[in-house]
């Protein structure tokens, strides 16, 4: 337990110490809030879905924990090339420990990046719509964050080199994102479309914010829930099988 | 101590290692000289776990590292030949960090650190981030780090690459006091030849993943009717310079550095 604890402590005062980078993370989806959230607000309204920017920050929010998360997965590729994961491997300590320790640590940097994101929304204007459901908006966010990082340690662990990078970034994490329901509602969509957004966890994580934040849920908070459990504990075996199997 | 019987490894269609046999006896300092891209380091990599074998068997301390990688880890300390510090921490929380990893008790774990970063005079900048370090101070910290724990063997890759000659002193120093105090075993690698002529029992000398000769330096130089251990050496690896893979890793590092500048 030890070992689990103080690699997820290195991930923690990895991210706390690059400021640069917490600030430049925050600026995506920031532009994602004021630009859309203002620009295609007035469209929104007439349309008779009420605000845009309600409706979207639960979406930015999400938005920001699937990079965060993801990208830790993938720093794996960095500490590959730095050396240090060799530290780790030929430690005396279980592979399961270390993944579980970094998975952890980008699952927690990924949930503090989204309640950054949260409170950048609310001085943009954002209100929840129950201080009693904030609780539960952070286990959705803990949850996203551990369906992601096990899937970044998963991605991490089987690319060798930065060029599978851009692929993964077009045709995994962008898609997912788009995917999501986080800047469009659920409802009333194209079949193709609807079946796609069906199938992205992500989709499960938003709508799980959206309930416990604005209070508007399509699937169930239960749904949401169970499905994320399912795809949490998948992708972390997955992230477990894929960092098993590494050699240097 | 170590066993290793008709090792090969293959990537692709190169042999980087073809069919070596070796045995260290438990205390010994056993070096592994060769020229670049001989096979020095996938040998160590495949006795450190890091890289299984396409055939052939090994033994740390009667363990076999592809079998039993956890109980055969926990028998060896390594300093690796390319970086492998968290550059983003302090040199005292990477000491920390490894001693945790190799379960070190937190008293003595302190302890030791201190110890260390005193002995490589480091201690000053414990507090200080790796990333601030220059290549030489990586570098005493990288050995100090191997030190922490007081392993069964002792794996050196290369360890002086990069070091002045009073840190070399302080290195050697130091293994050969382990080796006497508490006998461990050490198999290291160099480019070095008075550092291997001076510090190891036994030589085995590696090129195109074939071992070519084995035994004291006196009976190398012997052998060779050559009257220093780089004349052996040269006498048993001939003049001609080696190219070396270039792998992923190195393409990275590469890049990395690129976008730092």
């Amino acid at each position: 337990m030890t070992v689990v604890y103080y690699l997820w402590l290195r991930e923690v005062k990895r991210y706390l110490r690059s400021r640069p980078q917490i600030i430049g993370s925050i600026a995506q989806p920031l532009l994602y809030l004021l630009v859309l959230g203002f620009g295609l607000g007035p469209v929104f309204e007439q349309s008779g879905q009420g605000s845009y920017l309600q409706f979207i920050a639960p979406g930015v929010v999400g938005m920001a924990i699937l990079f965060t998360s993801i990208f830790s997965g993938i720093g794996l590729l960095w500490d590959r090339q730095f050396g240090f994961l060799k530290e780790t491997l030929v430690a005396p300590v279980p592979r399961l420990q270390i993944m579980l320790g970094r998975t952890l640590g980008g699952a927690t940097i990924a949930s503090i990046q989204g309640t950054l994101i949260l409170i950048v929304c609310m001085i943009a204007g954002f209100r929840p719509y129950s201080a009693a459901m904030i609780p539960l908006a952070f286990a959705f966010m803990l949850l996203v964050g551990l369906v992601f990082a096990g899937l970044g340690t998963a991605i991490g662990s089987s690319l060798k080199d930065m060029q599978g990078f851009q692929l993964i970034m077009n045709f995994l994490v962008m898609p997912i994102f788009f995917l999501s329901g986080a800047l469009f509602p659920l409802n009333n969509l194209p079949t193709a479309l609807a079946v796609a957004t069906r199938v992205d966890p992500l989709s499960y994580g938003i709508d799980g914010l959206r309930g416990a934040l604005i209070g508007l849920t399509q699937f169930g908070v239960i749904m949401n829930f169970g499905v994320l459990m399912i795809f949490a504990s998948g992708f972390l075996v997955l992230g477990a099988w894929a960092f098993s199997r590494i050699q240097i | 101590m170590i066993h290793v019987e008709n090792l090969v490894k293959t990537f692709g269609e190169v042999k980087a290692v073809d069919g070596i046999s070796f045995d260290v006896a438990p205390g010994e300092i056993f070096a592994f000289l060769g020229p670049n891209g001989a096979g020095k380091t996938t040998t160590i990599q495949m006795l450190t776990t890091l890289q299984r074998p396409t055939s052939g068997t090994m033994k740390l301390d009667g363990l076999d590292p592809v079998t039993h990688p956890l109980q055969a880890r926990s028998r060896f300390g390594i300093v690796f030949q390319d970086p492998s510090l968290d550059v983003e921490l302090t040199a005292f929380e990477n000491m920390d960090l490894h001693g945790a990893l190799y379960h070190v008790p937190r008293k003595v774990r302190v302890d030791r650190t201190q110890i260390l970063l005193t002995l490589f005079e480091l201690w000053d900048r414990r507090d200080s981030y790796v990333k601030t370090f220059s290549g030489g101070m990586k570098r005493r910290l990288e050995i100090a780090r191997g030190l922490l724990h007081t392993p069964k063997i002792l794996f050196l890759d290369e360890p002086t690459l990069g070091l002045d000659p009073q840190s070399r002193n302080q290195l050697w120093t130091h293994v050969k006091h382990l080796n006497e105090t508490e006998g461990v075993t050490v198999f290291l690698t160099t480019h070095y030849m008075d550092e291997a002529e001076r510090t190891a029992h036994r030589i085995a000398v590696i090129d195109h993943g074939h071992i070519v000769a084995q035994g004291t330096a006196a009976a190398l130089k012997q052998q060779t009717n050559a009257d220093s251990l780089e004349g052996a050496f040269l006498a048993l690896t001939g003049s001609t310079i080696r190219d070396e893979r270039a792998d992923a890793a190195d393409q990275m590092r590469q890049m990395a550095r690129m976008w730092r500048r």
